[in-house]
């Protein structure tokens, strides 16, 4: 007894404040017909900002996902002074908000900045919404890739170095491959975290239409203008990638445990 | 052939090797002998260029080693857990040392065959390691550290992980496997018997130092001090001097130099008879004798028994009569 009403508050609290209010989205969307929606995702403003919230992933991941890997290999092979701190500070982004990361890149590039005066345009520009999603989908492969390093321990990659492999060799053939459903977990986190940001790219990115307008900016700038129709349908194709990569993550964790 | 010149290993400030020096000759297969924490895994890891001494040299096959890094050392290195490479099938398993040298396919084809067919695993090429038992794994740990040729095999407490049948399996196993290849081996155990029944060369480590070297034989019939003689066999204390319990002799009448004890307990043990006794001032001594002898003196509780210690065997370098120097 004590179970099930355990049971019926846990799944009333997740279908209250989640289920609800992304079916709501969808509902609003289609409420209209179909036509509507695929007016209001067409738009070339709409199309430009789908183009280039994938650009800005497609850049931002994979330098994550090297940097994830190498800063793993570093945490749970390597014996180098300020480690810890290196630790810590690899989680900094969960830490900090993300409107605070936009502030701060701001202040570094912005044109009365550091970094100001080189002449690259970075604020209110592409680049910079690249790097404020960098920053902001850091931890993810470093943080799951790193628990798995441990697990499988040393020993296959000094078997491997006895047996002729260099460090490449021995990356490439054993550790890759031993990491690889660690990775590819990582990789999908920080895909959607990319893909989802706001707070932080909304400070950098100047806004403007067609140009420097991600998917997110597009929903808040829609909303703001009373364009509710267009709002919710540029959030239910959010809300689409966002459940395309909770199902993808849902069949890898089952091949991961499989493969362990 | 494994030199290996005064080395010395520390890990922060505790010492793990402390000046150690061993000779390796070809084609033998020496045992390195000691208690949990001796520093025989890391005498071995120095030798397989995994850990890097502090002081002193290695040299392998007569070629200076100690600033080789492992890959390029040529020898074979078997884990107490196998290290198996999980997503590799065994046939890659064994074969990564050669596809690593760029070997061409169907000649790592025809060397992995014959080499599972040498390790009793001919027809499991395509399993995955999570397919084998423990022995298998390590067998096939063992095909794949062949499979590169090395000029040494390092096994460190390779039956470590195994039940003791396929562990006394294996055993006999690699004894007959060393004399069908030869290649010059090194094998960590804590386990005495296991050195004996395997190796023919000993080496007995204690807090990273050699304590002695030599045969199986040589160093049960001579021990080099108290510790390597408790740690190679049974022993007896009698005033302060350790014995062999089979050393000891009994007698059922007075005789020269004997001195009355107390049966306690007899165990019948098969062949072998353990006698518990109790001398006049109280203390305990344990002989072991055949189960004729044991029948001869009709040995029964409570009796009493005549009880010598042996003279030394070997006048001057004898067991007995050294220990007791030690001990006053
Ligand atoms: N990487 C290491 N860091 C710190 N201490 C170590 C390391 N490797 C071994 N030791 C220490 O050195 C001693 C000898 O270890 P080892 O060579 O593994 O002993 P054995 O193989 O004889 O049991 C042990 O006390 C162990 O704790
Ligand atoms: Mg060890």
């Amino acid at each position: 007894m004590a179970r099930l009403t355990l049971r019926v508050v846990a799944l009333g609290y997740l279908g209250a404040l989640l289920v609800v209010p992304v079916a709501v989205v969808f509902y609003r969307t289609f409420e209209n017909g179909l036509g509507a929606v695929w007016d209001s995702v067409t738009t070339p403003a709409a199309i430009s900002a789908f183009w280039l919230t994938l650009e800005v992933a497609l850049i931002a991941v994979p330098l994550n996902a090297i940097f994830g890997v190498l800063a793993a290999l570093a945490l749970v092979r390597g014996r180098f002074p300020g480690k810890r701190l290196f630790d810590a500070l690899i989680d900094l982004p969960f830490a900090v908000s993300p409107i605070v990361v936009g502030l701060a890149l701001l202040l570094v590039w912005g044109v009365d900045g550091w970094f100001g005066g080189l002449g690259v345009q970075v604020i209110f520009s592409v680049p910079g919404i690249v790097l404020a999603t960098i920053f902001v989908s850091l931890p993810f492969v470093a943080r799951e890739v790193a628990p798995v390093l441990r697990e499988i321990g040393d020993e296959q990659e000094q078997a491997a170095a006895t047996l002729g492999a260099n460090g490449w060799q021995t990356f490439r053939r054993v550790t890759l491959p031993a990491i690889r459903w660690g990775l590819v977990y990582g990789v999908v986190l920080a895909t959607a975290r990319a893909i989802g940001e706001f707070g932080a790219v909304s400070v950098v990115s100047g806004k403007i239409a067609g140009e420097t307008e991600t998917l997110t900016l597009l929903v808040e700038k829609r909303f703001q203008n009373f364009d509710l129709a267009g709002a919710y349908a540029a959030s239910a194709l959010l809300a689409a990638i966002a459940l395309v990569t909770l199902a993808a993550m849902t069949i890898l964790n089952r091949r991961r445990e499989e493969s362990t | 052939m494994i030199q290996v010149h005064n080395v010395t290993k520390r890990f922060g400030d505790f010492v793990a090797l402390d000046d150690v020096s061993i000779d390796v000759p070809d084609g033998s297969l020496t045992a390195l002998l000691g208690p949990s924490g001796s520093g025989k895994s890391t005498l071995l890891r120095v030798i397989a260029g995994l850990e890097q001494p502090d002081h002193g040299e290695v040299e392998v096959g007569g070629e200076a080693a100690t600033h080789l890094p492992a890959q390029k050392r040529d020898v074979g290195f078997v884990f107490q857990h196998y290290a198996a490479f999980k997503h590799m099938t065994v046939r890659d398993n064994v074969a990564f040392g050669l596809t690593i040298r760029k070997r061409p396919k169907d000649h790592v084809k025809s060397k992995v065959d014959e080499l599972l067919e040498l390790v009793g695993l001919a027809g499991f090429q395509n399993r995955y390691p999570a397919q084998l038992s423990g022995g298998q794994r390590q067998r096939m740990a063992l095909a794949r550290a062949l499979a590169i040729e090395p000029r040494v095999l390092l096994l460190d407490e390779p039956f470590g992980a195994l039940d003791a049948n396929v562990r006394a399996d294996l055993r006999a196993w690699l004894r007959r496997l060393h004399d069908e290849v030869h290649v010059t081996t090194v094998l960590v155990t804590h386990d005495q018997e296991e050195a004996m029944e395997v190796a023919g060369n000993l080496v007995v480590l204690r807090d990273g130092r050699v304590e002695q070297t030599g045969s199986p034989r040589d160093v049960y019939d001579h021990p080099a001090n108290d510790f390597v003689m408790g740690f190679i066999g049974p022993v007896s204390r009698l005033d302060g001097a350790l014995v062999r319990p089979h050393d000891l002799l009994l007698s059922d009448e007075p005789v020269d130099g004997a001195e009355e004890a107390m049966v306690a307990r007899v165990v019948h043990l098969g062949f072998e008879v353990r006698v518990e006794l109790v001398r006049t001032g109280g203390e305990e001594v344990v002989a072991q004798l055949t189960k004729a002898e044991a029948d001869t003196l009709e040995l029964r509780d409570g009796a009493i028994v005549w009880l010598r210690s042996p003279l030394p065997r070997d006048p001057g370098v004898g067991v007995v009569g050294k220990t007791r120097d030690a001990v006053g």
